[in-house]
């Protein structure tokens, strides 16, 4: 996908001028981050796990290589066959190539980031292929030509009367005055759509939350089944992961299941969680005859050991988008690519580099939150910080900024010098704001003044004043 | 026992009274308060804008005034959590400083967790007329822990109620440079904030980060509300004669009449 992250300023700008847009993330609020409290509340033991669940991937990063070596030896035993790849375009290669050995026309496919990491989508469609969503927000917004807003929720962004116009445009065999008014309805229609896709498919591409080494098994969970129906029904299965997706063993997955849908939707489970190992075997019902795991590294490999190496604990739950202030007032799309929230400003940097990315990191207020919520511990607060200090020392930020910092630097090294002048400006300032005890417009903090006013300061320092009252002290 | 007021910058230049009720209440609880000269900023603002070398020469400053005493105060969670947490790893490569910044650090407490946790303070004397609602600034919540340390003091309020926002550990959007580097987003979370205060029909916001404080009063302000705004401080010692923040000075006796 081609980032726009670059703008990010505008971006931000135009989705905080967009209503519909309001009013979706304003659902935000109580919806996931409510019911994730909740699940949590009834699970004594949720902090605990969380410290596991960070065990878990630690280790498997500390022993990336074994694990991801005897993941594909199980692959191959079930008789699958993984397919290592280093770059996105390595893995599109890689996709297109097991497509049209395949003989495929229609490609389904489940919700899968690192699909829109690669772009996918438009590769194969470069080539004769159709994907087709079958998420149900991935749905809605392939009918739009919009990437998601959001790694967990796509279709974040969109009111439900905004899906009932895409859907009169875009199914329009279907009679122009069925009533599209409540969900149920949106659901049912693009089930029925998607029917005839999952069975006239000829390749299933899903993602997966996790793979195992123990077993050579991918884990796919939903709360639609629509995993399942792209990867059982078609002849051939392709499952896109990145690599520090890996886990140990069976155990080790199930521990991060107890964290990972509580962190994101705040349910104890998701509707349905499938480990699939191997092709159809003998004795199978059904199932596909191939399965090809396509494994991508895309910078991963070159953080771990760095600054960032814990970010690639993620499990992507999106408790730290849903949880974002900052993040609740600008949605997804103003991030510019693939990801978002705090997750996506410490990771989009890494995997497409500072240069285009420099608001970002910087787009944070350092709340903590994302910290805090974050089901496998990961510093983001102390990596966004890190990335401020690359910008600094490759001088990547503004020279007015830059001097700004400094300047005040200078000044708070040198006390004496500090009093002489923040002394006067001060006192200027007080006795100017006595009278409203507030300033509407203050020159040089036009940003402030455009939506706040601005508090007067009392007029004397503290320390001033402080001192002052003990030489009168000491003289009398 | 000694403490170092670190008063911090804000206070310093805005609002001395949050200064003069900090040592009150200090020094009724028994400290000796000191307050060195060569103190201005804890240095964050160089910190969170990656400019580390700044910050270090900044917090070598900070070291060296504060050292000699035994607790460290300032009421700020924010300057006591750049203090407590990020003087450490500032110079967690340095030899000589190192152990110098760890146990600056080991002293260094937020106002009211210190009153609550260190000096436990009972009996407060304090009384307040109104309806309070307590904003958790980010850094005092997170990085130092204050949730319940400043509820428990307020219970202590002769005359005040105190009233919950289900969102008061929400960021603010003040984010120190943040909130001008980029004042549409931090617009946007101070005036959902505004909204929550607004809900609880509190008369009185109250915090204890400055920085906060004057971010949501500044927008309260603009959208026309009269609710007071105050350091916790200023309640918790009994000191709220000075107009609450952003509002004028009239009720001080008119200076013309006297002449
Ligand atoms: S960074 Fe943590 S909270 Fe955010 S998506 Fe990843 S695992 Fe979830």
């Amino acid at each position: 996908m081609e980032s726009t992250t670059a703008a990010f300023r505008e971006n931000a700008a135009k989705a905080l001028g967009d209503s519909k847009l309001r009013d979706a993330l304003s659902k935000l609020t109580d919806g996931f981050p409510a019911r994730r409290r909740e699940a949590i509340a009834r699970l004594p033991e949720f902090d605990a796990l969380r410290d596991a669940a960070r065990d878990i991937k630690d280790h498997v990063l500390a022993n990336l290589d074994f694990y991801l070596e005897a993941f594909e030896a199980r692959v191959i035993e079930a008789g699958g066959t993984v397919h290592w790849c280093r770059t996105a375009a390595e893995a599109r290669t890689a996709i297109l190539r097991i497509c049209k050995t395949a003989g495929a026309k229609t490609v389904t496919k489940g919700k899968s980031m690192i699909g829109e990491e690669i772009a996918i989508n438009e590769h194969l469609e470069e080539h004769g292929i159709e994907p087709v969503e079958t998420d149900l927000g991935e749905y809605i917004i392939q009918l739009r030509n919009e990437p998601p807003s959001h790694i967990i929720a796509p279709a974040i962004h969109l009111s439900k009367e905004q899906v009932a116009d895409t859907f009169r445009e875009k199914h329009r065999h279907l009679s122009p005055g069925r009533s599209l008014d409540e969900p149920r309805a949106l659901l049912d229609e693009a089930r029925g759509e998607l029917r005839r896709k999952f069975i006239g498919a000829d390749v299933g591409l899903t993602g997966a939350n996790m793979l195992i080494a123990e077993t050579g098994s991918i884990v796919l969970v939903t709360n639609e089944g629509n995993a399942d129906l792209t990867y059982a029904l078609p002849r051939v299965h392709i499952v896109i992961a990145s690599l520090e997706k890996i886990v140990p063993t069976l155990e080790d997955a199930t521990t991060i299941l107890r964290v990972l849908a509580r962190s994101a939707t705040g349910q104890e489970m998701s509707v349905y969680t499938t480990f699939c190992t191997g092709p159809k075997r003998q004795d199978d019902l059904d199932g596909p005859d191939e399965f090809h795991v396509v494994l991508l590294d895309n910078g991963r490999t070159k953080m771990l050991g760095g600054e960032f190496h814990e970010m690639l604990r993620c499990i992507r739950c999106g408790a730290c988008l849903n949880h974002c202030p900052v993040y609740k007032a600008i949605g997804g799309h103003a991030y510019g690519w693939v990801y978002s929230g705090p997750m996506g400003a410490v990771l989009i940097p890494n995997l497409i580099g500072l240069e285009e990315t420099g608001d970002l990191p910087n787009a944070s207020t350092l709340c903590g939150k994302c910290e805090a919520v974050c089901p496998v511990r990961i510093p983001l607060p102390r990596m966004l910080r890190t990335w401020r200090q690359r910008q600094f020392e490759q001088k990547m930020n503004s020279p007015a900024a830059r001097a700004g910092i400094r300047a005040w630097a200078f000044l708070a090294r040198r006390w004496w010098l500090y009093r002489m002048l923040t002394g006067p400006v001060i006192a200027v300032l007080g006795r100017l704001g006595r009278a409203r005890g507030r300033f509407r417009y203050l020159p040089l903090a036009g940003g402030w003044t455009k939506l706040r006013d601005f508090p007067a300061p009392e007029g004397g320092t503290f320390v001033a004043q402080w001192h002052k009252a003990r030489r009168r002290e000491g003289r009398t | 026992m000694t403490v170092g007021l670190f008063v911090t910058c804000l206070v310093d230049l805005m609002r001395p009274t949050v200064g003069f009720a900090t040592v009150k209440l200090l020094r009724r609880a028994g400290c000796k308060v000191s307050v060195p000269k060569a103190q201005t900023c804890c240095g964050q603002p160089a910190y969170n804008s990656g400019d580390n070398p700044d910050a270090r020469a900044i917090a070598e400053k900070v070291i060296e005034a504060f050292e000699g005493f035994d607790y460290v105060v300032a009421p700020s969670g924010s300057c006591a959590g750049m203090i407590k947490h990020h003087y450490p790893s500032l110079f967690a490569d340095d030899p000589e400083m190192a152990p110098r910044a760890v146990a600056l650090a080991g002293r260094t407490f937020e106002l009211v967790s210190f009153l609550a946790d260190v000096l436990k303070v009972e009996n407060l004397e304090a009384a307040y007329d109104g309806i309070a609602t307590y904003h958790d600034s980010c850094s005092s919540l997170r990085e130092m822990g204050v949730k319940e340390q400043p509820r428990a003091l307020l219970a202590q309020v002769r005359g005040m109620t105190l009233t919950e926002s289900p969102e008061s550990e929400t960021c603010c959007g003040f984010g120190g440079l943040f909130c001008v580097k980029y004042p549409d987003i931090s617009g946007r979370m101070v005036d959902a904030k505004v909204d929550d205060i607004i809900a609880t029909g509190a008369d009185t916001l109250l915090a204890g980060d400055l920085g906060c404080l004057m971010n949501i009063a500044g927008r309260l302000h603009r959208r026309g509300s009269n609710i007071r705004v105050r350091h916790i401080a200023e309640v918790l010692a009994g000191m709220t004669e000075r107009p609450p923040l952003g509002e004028p000075a009239a009720k001080e006796k008119p200076e013309k009449e006297a002449g």
